[in-house]
């Protein structure tokens, strides 16, 4: 099973999880750029961070023969603290950079009328780049939240096929189906969506603009959810390639619409130079 | 060194030439526009060897080219802050073109050490490497050793030092020494090119 997760904050992770993911077939990973738990209170350490995403941790990944790419945003949480917002100035530079594939997390938190701003000033910058969206959906007042969500996708004039709308569950996806968006979800362990509910979303609605992640960050979580995902497809009669086709086939088609998606060294043997021609993987010691 | 002409002449026979060859315009015109044109280079002018400039992609000599084609009033600036916010390919292309930038006049002499602490601060092999190429003379020589040490530390193989003959010394050599002892209770070996250069550093003493 080749496993490429969409959603996933690797930052929060230990080199265990990527020994794990690799062995599990996780070849490729998309991180977000989100809420780091601890409020950040100025732009200097949001773009540490970012440079973070598109350099260290690429580079940590590569040890691991995972492929690794971001999307950049400020994210709804930090979007309503003043102090984080010039933030949003600093976005284009890195919305340009080589192993950037869309603009995200962005979308609602708590619904503010800053997170209305931040949101519809990102979605134009997704557009101007000519990047795809990744949008989160909150997790309190979700239905009302997604509705609301759609509709300001709607009004921005994003194509809905390069836009994701994340998190969702089975109050939420008829009517993220229903706009054109790709369809996100999260597998945790205990809150957001489960495997086996999560084959039977697969059941009623379809294979097509479906997206599966695990979302693992620092909270309770778990990389590997995307397998068990997998596994329960075949288990409830989905066949290989169902199960290729929503693991891999449909994360490649959404971000490949950046046109920066790089595949090259996906479950390349990490102790291989594959990463521009070093490994530092026995540095470590 | 390797010079910008040669550079030049080996992207002329690339089919992405013309989008360099405008880039490189606008550079010298208008050079806020390389803040796009240079993060651009790897997707715009390829990521392939350079025909005939063996260690050189296209990329990384579209980026050394296009620094190299700023107005010398605002060249150590805008080198430094494509330093700054470049990612790790952005970061080596700035390093790698250190040496002749300097020498042709866009930075003066010394003025990229701060590029060459920072790329060697960070656990990064491919940026480590860079830093350790001829512009490398720059630094002072307890900061070249640790530099050649944190190589052999981290895998990166000695070909990438630059008069790595010329500049190794007794010191260098009582480092390794030191790091060979704690491989060795380690049961771990010690890379033969480092294993190499300590051999001939001790053997030129006694
Ligand atoms: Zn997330």
């Amino acid at each position: 099973m080749r496993i490429f997760d969409p959603h996933i904050h690797m930052t929060s992770r230990t080199t265990d999880d990527y020994a794990r993911m690799a062995a599990a077939g996780v070849l490729a990973v998309v991180e977000p750029a989100f809420w780091l738990g601890q409020p950040r209170t100025g732009p200097g350490s949001f773009t540490d961070y970012f440079d973070s995403l598109i350099g260290w941790e690429p580079y940590r990944a590569a040890q691991f023969g995972v492929v690794h790419h971001a999307t950049i945003a400020l994210n709804p949480k930090e979007a309503n603290d003043p102090r984080c917002r010039p933030v949003l100035d600093l976005l284009p530079r890195y919305l340009d950079k080589d192993r950037v594939v869309a603009v995200g997390e962005i979308g609602y938190d708590s619904m503010t009328p800053e997170e209305d701003d931040a949101f519809e000033r990102q979605l134009d910058l997704a557009v101007e780049h000519d990047l795809p969206a990744l949008v989160h959906t909150p997790h309190r007042d979700k239905a009302g939240g997604t509705r609301r969500t759609l509709e300001v996708v709607a009004a921005s004039g994003i194509a809905p096929e390069r836009v994701a709308v994340d998190h969702l569950n089975e109050v939420t996806v008829g009517m993220v189906r229903d706009s054109g968006c790709w369809t996100g979800f999260s597998i945790y362990p205990e809150t957001k969506m489960s495997p086996p509910r999560m084959v039977e979303i697969l059941r009623r609605y379809g294979l097509e603009r479906m997206l599966v992640n695990s979302a693992a960050d620092w909270g309770v979580s778990d990389p590997l959810l995307t397998l068990e995902t997998g596994r329960a497809m075949l288990a409830a009669g989905f066949t290989e390639d169902d199960v290729d086709r929503v693991l891999w086939r449909n994360p490649v088609e959404f971000y490949r619409q950046s046109g920066r998606l790089d595949l090259t060294g996906a479950g390349a043997d990490g102790d291989q130079p594959t990463f521009a021609g070093s490994s530092i993987k026995r540095g470590g010691s | 060194m390797t010079r910008p002409e040669r550079l030049r002449a080996a992207l002329r026979g690339t089919p992405r030439a013309e989008w360099v060859d405008a880039a490189l315009t606008a550079a010298a015109e208008r050079p806020e526009t390389i803040g796009r044109s240079f993060t651009q280079a790897g997707r715009r002018a390829g990521r392939t060897p350079l025909p005939g400039v063996p260690g050189w992609t296209a990329d990384e000599a579209a980026r050394a080219l296009l620094l190299a084609a700023l107005p010398a009033d605002r060249a150590e600036a805008e080198i430094g802050d494509l330093y700054r916010h470049g990612d790790a390919d952005e970061k080596r292309a700035v390093l790698k073109a250190l040496p002749a930038l300097a020498a042709g006049g866009a930075l003066s002499s010394a003025a990229g050490l701060p590029l060459l602490h920072d790329a060697i601060r960070t656990n990064d092999a491919r940026l480590l490497a860079a830093a350790l190429g001829p512009y490398a003379r720059h630094l002072d020589q307890a900061a070249w050793r640790q530099a050649v040490l944190k190589c052999v530390f981290m895998g990166v193989p000695l070909t990438a030092v630059d008069g790595l003959e010329e500049r190794a010394d007794r010191e260098l050599a009582a480092m390794l020494a030191g790091f060979a002892d704690e491989r060795a209770a380690a049961g771990r070996p010690m890379p033969a090119d480092a294993a190499a250069l300590l051999d001939r550093l001790t053997r030129e003493e006694s």
